[in-house]
């Protein structure tokens, strides 16, 4: 089966000469649910961006290849990977930058030539999956946070990607968006890379973990033997919250 | 954040001017101040027609005055400018008796210029205000892109529409930071702190700038805005 994602010794420097990334190997499957932890500043948006070819040796110094579903990512290959690939950026404000929801919504599949009925329908398929379809006809700055983080997972899903990719989704949310957010992720049926430092929500949603430390993947297999490796959380500044222990939580209660 | 609105001119109304097509609209506040600028400045009982004509919309809008003229402050310096000109021109003086039996001696097509200036303007302003009371930003927008207004132009005016209030938001927060260390923006003993915050909001605007770009590359924008009137 062709991996999603299959990154190959990925290295890469800023133009400035910080070296963000040093050779990463990553592979991600159909249909896994996987995230990317790491302390604040290992790379991880780095990593997002060379997803779909924002950052790539040719922006900078960098070495190794970036395919998704078998496609290398190339300049050639752009508006093909960028339909392939859909990011969700860590600050909605970013994201959602037309006059209204629907607009915005309807902004990547218009790029992909859609028109008129179908991309009507698109952009209502999409808010209907995030819940937000009756807030079409609104400002998208009207809209509470958690709103607006739903409706940037909507702009991305409306050009149906083969993989979803979230910088930090839970951030900024309050408890109950933050649930919110993770029954919608549960319920879509597309491969999911997440990043967070949100190590319960990892946990909750991710049956497979990847770290990345100092631009390194230094850890990778399931949420739960991650969490519990105590030796590897300490080394690496991830911590787990106060009061919250993976091992008390129920085993048939994870995913996976 | 970004909870404020992003049309503080915009009156909420369905009255025919709310819902006459935004290109019409447009085109007729064009024409309306085109006319006005052209009007002599001694033509007086044309001017009271451009206001009649004026009046006659802003009624038929049924937006309330009281909403209009607050609105219309933006006007002052302009008027200010325009009242200095009658002591600051040359040509013949007319004296101007005052209460108090003072009389004040001022230049005569100076004080003519001051009347079209401060007319001209206050139609002009009142007209905008109108479009915009009753018109949604986003629509004058496509109105303009419907009266084929360069792509580019178009698309500045519609993110400047969309990060206004997230930018004034960022600013807000920065001065409630500087107040809350006790500084005092408007003293001028912390207009240094002042001028760096302004400065950083610059850098984090553009960063945001920057970022909002990246967003849209990577949702296959190509330099143009789709046409997304379909999904409407
Ligand atoms: N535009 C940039 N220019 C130079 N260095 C950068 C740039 N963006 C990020 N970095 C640096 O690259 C490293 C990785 O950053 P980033 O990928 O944003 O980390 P993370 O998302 O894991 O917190 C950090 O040390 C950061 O300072
Ligand atoms: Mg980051």
């Amino acid at each position: 089966m062709t991996p999603v994602l299959d990154l190959q010794g990925v290295a890469f420097a800023y133009p400035d000469g910080h070296q963000a990334l040093f050779g990463v190997d990553l592979h991600v499957h159909p249909g896994e649910r996987v995230a990317l932890l790491g302390p604040n500043g290992a790379g991880k948006t780095t990593l997002v961006l060379h997803l779909n070819g924002i950052l790539s040796a040719e922006s900078g110094h960098g070495a190794g290849s970036v395919r998704v579903s078998g496609l290398p990512v190339t300049k050639k290959n752009l508006a093909e990977i960028r339909r392939r690939v859909g990011i969700v950026f860590q600050d909605p404000d970013d994201q959602l930058f037309m006059g209204s929801v629907r607009a915005d919504v309807a902004f990547g599949p218009a790029n992909l030539g859609l028109r008129g009925a179908a991309l009507d329908k698109r952009v209502m398929d999409a808010l209907e999956q995030v819940g937000m379809a009756e807030f079409a006809d609104r400002p998208p700055h009207h809209l509470s946070f958690g709103q607006r983080r739903r409706v940037a997972v909507a702009t991305v899903l409306a050009m149906e990607p083969e993989i979803l990719v979230l910088d930090e989704p839970s951030s900024n949310l309050d408890p109950a968006s933050r649930r919110e957010l993770a029954d919608i992720l549960r319920s879509l049926d597309v491969t999911v890379l997440m990043v967070t430092h949100d190590l319960p929500y990892a946990l909750e949603l991710c049956p497979r973990s990847v770290v990345l430390s100092g631009g390194r993947v230094v850890a990778d297999g399931r949420t739960y033997d991650v969490l519990t490796d105590d030796e590897l959380m300490r080394a690496h500044r991830l911590e787990l919250p106060w009061g919250f222990d993976p091992r008390s939580i129920p085993v048939d209660s994870l995913p996976g | 954040m970004g909870a404020g609105h992003g049309h503080r001119l915009h009156f909420h109304g369905h009255s025919v001017v709310h819902r006459a097509p935004a290109h019409l609209k447009i085109l007729a506040l064009l024409a309306f101040v085109l006319v006005v600028v052209a009007t002599p400045r001694d033509w007086y009982a044309a001017y009271a027609v451009h206001l009649a004509i004026l009046l006659g919309v802003v009624a038929a809008s049924r937006v309330p005055l009281g909403y209009l003229l607050p609105r219309m402050v933006i006007e002052v310096p302009f008027l200010l400018f325009a009242a200095l000109i009658p002591f600051i021109a040359e040509g013949p003086q007319v004296a101007v008796a005052l209460p108090g039996g003072w009389e004040l001696s001022v230049s005569e097509p100076g004080l003519l210029a001051a009347w079209g200036l401060a007319a001209k303007g206050t139609l002009g302003v009142l007209a905008s205000l109108t479009l915009a009371a009753t018109t949604e930003p986003d629509a004058v927008l496509r109105g303009l892109q419907r009266l084929r207004m360069p792509e580019l132009l178009v698309q500045i005016m519609a993110f400047m529409v969309r990060y206004l209030d997230v930018v004034t938001a960022d600013l807000g927060r920065m001065l409630t930071a500087m107040r809350s260390r006790g500084a005092d923006p408007r003293s001028p003993r912390h207009w240094p702190a002042l001028a760096r915050t302004l400065g950083a909001l610059f850098v984090r605007s553009y960063e945001r700038g920057e970022r909002v770009h990246l967003a849209m590359l990577s949702r296959g924008y190509d330099g143009r805005l789709p046409d997304v009137e379909g999904a409407r």
